[in-house]
């Protein structure tokens, strides 16, 4: 590799031979992840239920005009799945269709994961890191008000912000976050205090970095690899709570196309008996299929969770 | 080399506190360095020697103000006149305390204590210490870097830098070598774009690596590779003093011996001052133009290399010299044993403090600190027993 070149294109020139070495970490990183079928297989979960997310309109297009969300109903009892001229997977209660039930869902969980674990990861980050890099009376008064929080049992905290507020979607995420950030403050504020003790960050002092930068630029690139597998496994356990909290009521109304709530209709036919063509069945479908679909995210995600721990971690790391 | 000085050290302290718990608010304390004083001449290199735990890092670290002192100050190229002025201060203070002391019977550490040297204000006879002592930190505000604030003292950087102990932890595993090297041009708004580039270019061909190594991680290289990025860091600035700190004792011994020579060469090139710390007494005789011998907080011993092994004359730089192993079986040395260990710097002996661990011993040693003598050239000795002869 040269990185001589001529006056005209060197600013590209410098640029690719800058990508170069990032691109070779990235590789490598993506070598372990293959190495690791576990993480795999939970990469193809995951991706299973991202691309059904995403998907949606094309895999179960809307009948009719309005929410989306709305799982379409024809107000009849339970009808079993793979059944000609029915919904795939058959309806539930009020004879809502499953099939889109599950595909339309798979949007609520992910968007419903993403933006409560990301949202609280970025609190965190800035909580922790302010806590652990400037230390004494700023530490003191963020870590206390952050066991506040940690005091109470999550669930329970967030039954009790949610219930106090109108039920819906976001303000169920809400209720999420303020459970969730103090764990993160918790970690990165851990990892900030060990990564400030490298001989590097005293370097950047003695080169007269000003605060601010040796905090972004050496401290917290170095901390959030722990952040990183935190928020993978999270994904899944937010996924699960969030579900947890529809199904005991908080959160979405009936019909919407959410696991949980899914679940919990679904739950209500499951000791019943119904017959469709003369024939009898119990209606497991109407739990059992919200229930895979959450299960495969939730499995997916902390399968990836262990696999990026196993290579984030800098014991397991080359050089 | 010239007789400016370049910085100075005056009565330098660095005492951490050891924390016992929310209850017990003893003044207890780790005395890792304890009122030194020395100065260090433009283009020299002055070694700093002793066992570890002595204070010889601490007190490179507090040189460049890493760590803020807890007394003492820094001067950073004094002018003369200010300088006479300075001592001019310094005699009269102790004069002030000395009396005062006799006249109160106190002893040395009461000084330290500043409640009691509040109290002391208000003694007669004390109202001249006052004087003297806010005349000093009128003087020190201005001009010692204790008196500098966060971003004067960010700016002096540029002046000093410092080369890590181990190459391992020193540079950031996330950034690129050219990040890493080109940081502080960036950070002092020196230089940019193109210009910082090549400036990148000739300091790590300097620093004997390739261009192409630019564009690595810090995990791809050797330790003596990555001190070479350790030192091509300091040097960006054109710095004019580098505090070496052990740079080469994590390193193979062949590799030590590119990385001294290296540091010989930049020195001569770039016309830098070192303040040299080690360990290891060969690569002292090796680098440096005067050595201070340190132990438990305190310089025993000061003086220029020759003379120094030539003619060690306290008891401790005797004793750390015998120890330099010899490649020979057949020569037999005479050995000057140490006895014990190095007593804690949070409880170190009373008067000398050599005197636990010294055959010389006599009572004055358990009694009074030995100052500084001069006994040669340049040479400089804290013991009671060597001052006459």
């Amino acid at each position: 590799m040269t990185i001589e070149a001529p006056q005209s294109s060197r600013f590209i020139d410098d640029f690719k031979a800058e990508l170069k070495p990032r691109l070779r970490e990235f590789r490598n990183s993506l070598g372990l992840i293959r190495e690791n079928w576990t993480a795999m297989m939970g990469i193809v979960m995951v991706l299973f239920i991202v691309l059904m997310a995403l998907f949606a309109p094309f895999l179960a297009p809307p009948q009719t005009a309005g929410d989306p969300m709305q799982i379409p109903a024809d107000l009849s009892l339970p009808k079993p799945p793979f059944q000609e001229g029915l919904p795939l997977l058959g309806t539930g209660g009020n004879g809502i269709d499953i099939y889109y039930g599950v595909v339309w869902g798979a949007r609520t969980t992910v968007v419903t994961s993403l933006y409560v674990v990301l949202t609280a990861a970025l609190i965190g980050l800035v909580l922790g890191g302010l806590a652990g890099f400037y230390g004494g009376k700023i530490d003191e008064i963020i870590m206390r008000f952050t066991d506040i929080f940690l005091s109470m049992p999550a669930l329970i905290l967030a039954m009790a912000i949610a219930s106090i507020l109108t039920k819906n979607l976001e303000n169920m995420m809400f209720a999420l976050i303020i459970v969730w950030w103090p764990s993160y403050a918790r970690l990165i504020r851990g990892q900030v205090l060990s990564v400030r003790e490298n001989t590097y960050v005293e370097a950047s002092r003695a080169i007269g970095c000003k605060r601010n930068r040796i905090l972004f630029k050496h401290i917290i690139p170095n901390s959030i690899s722990p952040l990183i597998v935190s928020i993978t496994l999270d994904l899944g356990a937010v996924a699960l709570v969030s579900a947890s909290l529809s199904y005991i009521g908080f959160g979405v109304g009936p019909g919407y196309a959410e696991w949980g709530r899914m679940i919990s209709d679904g739950q209500r036919w499951f000791l019943s008996t119904i017959t469709y063509n003369g024939v009898s069945y119990t209606p497991w479908w109407a739990l059992v299929f919200p229930g895979l679909a959450l299960l495969i995210f939730t499995m997916g995600c902390s399968l990836i969770g262990d696999g990026l721990r196993d290579i984030l971690d800098p014991r397991s790391r080359r050089g | 080399m010239s007789d400016d000085i370049l910085i100075e050290a005056h009565n330098l302290k660095k005492h951490f506190p050891i924390r016992g718990g929310m209850f017990s608010k003893g003044g207890r304390a780790v005395r890792a360095v304890d009122d030194v004083s020395f100065f260090i001449r433009k283009g020299e290199t002055l070694g700093l020697v002793g066992e570890s735990g002595c204070g010889k890092t601490t007190t490179g670290r507090a040189m460049l103000h890493l760590t803020r002192p807890t007394g003492g100050n820094i001067y950073w190229k004094l002018p003369h006149d200010l300088r006479k002025k300075l001592s001019a201060m310094e005699d009269r203070r102790s004069r002030a305390e000395e009396r005062l002391m006799k006249e109160r019977e106190l002893q040395p550490q009461d000084l330290e204590d500043i409640k009691l040297r509040r109290s002391l204000y208000r003694l007669p006879g004390g109202d001249e210490l006052q004087a003297v002592d806010q005349e000093l930190a009128k003087f020190n505000k201005e001009h010692s870097l204790e008196g500098m604030d966060e971003e004067r003292l960010r700016l002096m950087r540029k002046n000093m830098q410092i080369v890590f102990q181990d190459p391992y932890s020193s540079l950031n595993p996330r950034m690129l070598i050219k990040d890493i090297i080109t940081e502080p041009l960036l950070v002092h708004g020196v230089a940019h774009g193109e210009e910082m580039r090549e400036r990148a270019r000739a300091m790590i061909d300097a620093v004997g690596l390739n261009p192409e190594h630019l564009y690595r991680y810090p995990h791809e290289f050797s330790g003596g590779q990555r001190q070479r990025i350790g030192v091509a860091r300091a040097l960006m600035l054109n710095p004019e003093l580098i505090v070496l700190d052990e740079p080469t004792s994590a390193l193979d011994m062949s590799v030590q011996a590119q990385i001294l020579n290296m540091l010989n060469d930049l020195q001569r090139n770039f016309g830098l001052t070192y303040l040299f710390i080690s360990h290891d007494l060969s690569t002292i005789h090796y680098m440096c133009d005067r050595i201070n011998v340190m132990y438990l907080g305190k310089v025993v011993e000061s003086a220029p290399r020759n003379s120094l092994f030539a003619k060690p004359t306290h008891p401790y730089t005797q004793a750390l010299l015998a120890s330099i192993p010899v490649p020979d079986p057949a020569k037999k040395k005479q050995r000057v044993p140490l006895a014990g260990e190095i007593p804690s710097p949070a409880n170190p002996p009373s008067g000398c403090r050599f005197h636990t661990r010294c055959k010389f011993r006599e009572a004055i040693c358990e009694t009074t600190a030995p100052p500084l003598v001069r006994v040669g050239e340049d040479h400089f000795v804290a013991c009671h027993l060597c001052n006459g002869s």
